[in-house]
């Protein structure tokens, strides 16, 4: 491919260790220099160069296979390895892209949200906590998984209580999404505790070819199987284990939720993508009740609860929140489908979701920018005076209910496809009932934007006062990308498709 | 059945220690007291890890090669230390209790881990303190409701 050879062959070779290791180290420098426009460029250097990375990667592995990077020169087992494969890179892609946008606009918002002597603390969490998912993403050992869960996590905590110089209920809220995350990692830890005492081993690879030595291993190995799917389904806000996520999307810092929106649950949905399929494997019994009864039934009953709680919200924060629930349980559906369609469809989903919910998040933190307003009641006339990010509000809003020429449509159909190739029909029903309640919590907003009239301030009708250019540019290169994804504009649909066919792939094809 | 109990003592400590924590993190309603049940659920965890880091019949894997050279002569040693599924069957087994380091190293990561955690709760407990006054859950519900009824602070 000759995009590849433009990369330098160091870059790809170190590329896995690279992507953890830069923001890492410029994360701990970020924190201690002087002014906050050096921290904002640090960090957007540093994002851009993981993106470009990244997307190196990603081109490698179509082009070459999968990767091991093995640190220090340890092999695997006993050393620790990296893996880029077919389902990690557009993740990791995904993560860095994602990163640059929330960086991007962070340079208006920080302005507004962030108190001046907090600025590069704020921005060395950030890298901080991009460093752990981006290691989260690319680690072939599973303890490393911890490690790198919490790194993230405790810089997210962080994050989400600097919304407090704006609403105080951010603290309450970064509190309790610290208990609950803590019981998620420690969770998970328990698991990871449990298969080591069946394995002996800590690296994913070799942890699962033991187990399918041992046919899936004895009730150890189950109830590790139990304890991590309970504490990634706590990370990723599986219902009925959401609960902290609508507090902390919602008064986290704007640019804050963006970032968490489209990365942290997708980090997480991606290690239950590793774990129920490449580490255990459906043909085992235990796996498989788990994803036929326990996933796609919390999933399914999450899609139609948190849609309908989204309904009845009157901050529109909270109503995306809750949409963001009921969005996992898409994911969670295609997952438990376990045919190649239905895994492919939910993680396409996955993809197409953090570009959706990222670009809404970018227009709700706009609104708040200029006018300070988060419930739908002020949202009138919202149309007049912010016509452009309402109009990039509407589109991905549009995405996300899953109207054709969008790629909320494109996966959405994958889905139904899948599901109906399975004769599931009641998922079908579900889908398109939970569709139709998207209609319903996203008209609201659109309604009262485009046909209410703006507000009165001291007699004086409000005029027109658009969002700077730096919070535009990334909230319509995500709505644009959203419908040349939906409508294959350049070929980017059938890219997404690709890619998660050969994540589907790839999953279905170790071990089965 | 008692005598289960007796001989495996210690996961009966790691589970009382476990199921105590996490009650205590959600009956109660003090904040500080629920960051303690944390530690506590925390806690039961390094000691599942530390217990299982004990092996039978192991052996310290001692690599007498620089690394890169041919593992594949060490393998036996490595999964006997690990307590992995052919410990038992390894010739050079002995018959001590060896602590394979492993574990003990992990959770030396999650003893880290758990103290940046209670860190960042006890500072959000504090501000919290400052803030509302309070760090009892109920009053801080109540504030918060007054506060979405009202739209105004205190």
């Amino acid at each position: 491919m000759d995009i590849l050879s433009l990369f330098p062959a160091w870059l790809l070779e170190q590329g896995p260790a690279f992507v953890i290791v830069l923001p890492l180290l410029m994360g701990a420098i970020t924190a201690i220099l002087p002014s906050r426009t050096s921290a904002w460029w640090v960090s957007l250097i540093v994002t851009l160069l993981c993106t470009v990375t990244a997307f190196g990667l990603l081109l490698q592995v179509y082009s070459e296979g999968t990767s091991v990077y093995t640190m220090g020169g340890w092999d695997p087992p006993h050393g620790i390895s990296l893996v880029i494969d077919a389902l990690s890179a557009p993740v990791l892609f995904l993560i860095a892209a994602m990163a640059v946008v929330t960086i991007i606009y962070a340079m208006p918002a920080t302005i507004a949200e962030i108190e001046p002597k907090k600025r590069a603390p704020f921005y060395a969490a950030f890298l901080l906590c991009f460093a752990g998912l981006m290691g989260m993403v690319v680690t072939g050992d599973a303890f490393n998984v911890f490690v790198f869960l919490e790194v993230s996590s405790i810089s997210t905590y962080a994050l989400v209580a600097m919304g407090a110089a704006r609403d105080r209920r951010a603290l309450a809220a970064a509190y309790n999404y610290l208990i609950l995350g803590s019981i998620g990692a420690t969770f998970f830890v328990i698991g990871l505790g449990f298969m080591f005492m069946e394995t002996g081993t800590l690296n994913m690879a070799d942890m699962s070819n033991i187990l399918a030595d041992l046919d899936g291993g004895s009730r150890v190995a189950k109830v590790g199987f139990g304890f991590i799917i309970i504490g990634l389904g706590l990370k990723l806000a599986m219902f009925p284990l959401h609960t902290w996520l609508p507090g902390a999307y919602a008064y986290a810092p704007t640019k804050v939720t963006v970032f968490l929106a489209s990365t942290a649950t997708k980090a997480a949905l991606y290690l239950l993508f590793r774990f129920t399929f490449t580490v255990f494997d459906p043909s085992f019994d235990y796996v498989m009740i788990v994803l036929k009864y326990l996933l796609i039934g919390v999933g399914v009953v999450g899609m139609i609860f948190a849609s309908l709680q989204a309904i009845f919200q009157t901050d529109a924060r909270r109503i995306l929140a809750y949409s963001s629930v009921a969005q996992v349980g898409y994911m969670l559906l295609g997952l438990g489908l376990a045919t190649a369609a239905g895994i492919a469809a939910g993680y396409l989903h996955l993809l197409n979701h953090a570009i959706i919910k990222g670009g809404l998040f970018l227009a709700m933190g706009a609104f708040w920018y200029r006018f300070g307003i988060t419930r739908v009641d002020d949202f009138n006339g919202l149309s007049k005076t912010m016509p452009w990010t309402m109009g990039a509000f509407m589109i991905s809003g549009l995405s996300l209910i899953g109207v054709p020429f969008t790629a909320g449509f494109v996966s959405k159909v994958n889905l139904t496809v899948a599901a109906a190739d399975k004769g599931w029909w009641w998922a079908v029903a579900v889908i398109v009932v939970t569709s139709v309640l998207a209609i319903i919590y996203i008209g609201r907003i659109l309604l009262a934007a485009y046909f209410g009239s703006p507000p009165q301030i001291d007699g004086e009708v409000a005029e027109r006062n658009e969002a700077p250019l730096m919070m535009l540019v990334p909230m319509w290169a995500l709505a644009l990308l959203s419908i040349a994804i939906g409508s294959n504009v350049f070929g980017l649909g059938d890219d997404f498709v690709m890619a998660s066919e050969r994540a589907a792939a790839l999953l279905l094809g170790s071990g089965g | 059945m008692f005598s289960v109990v007796f001989e495996q003592y210690n996961y009966a400590v790691v589970i009382i220690l476990m199921m105590t924590g996490l009650y205590v993190v959600f009956a109660s309603r003090n904040l500080i007291k629920k960051l303690v049940g944390l530690s506590i659920f925390q806690t039961s965890v390094f000691l599942l890890y530390i217990t299982i880091g004990k092996v039978a019949g192991g052996q310290p894997p001692i690599i007498v090669d620089s690394h890169g050279g041919d593992h594949a002569s060490l393998e036996p040693v490595l999964v006997a230390a690990a307590g992995g599924k052919d410990a038992a069957g390894y010739a050079g087994a002995s018959d001590v209790l060896y602590s394979n380091p492993l574990p003990h190293v992990l959770i030396l990561t999650a003893i880290v881990v758990g103290v940046a955690t209670l860190a960042i709760g006890l500072s959000l407990v504090v501000r919290i303190r400052e803030v509302y006054g309070t760090i009892e859950e109920d009053g801080i519900n109540a504030l918060d409701y007054r506060y979405n009824l009202e739209g105004t602070e205190d």
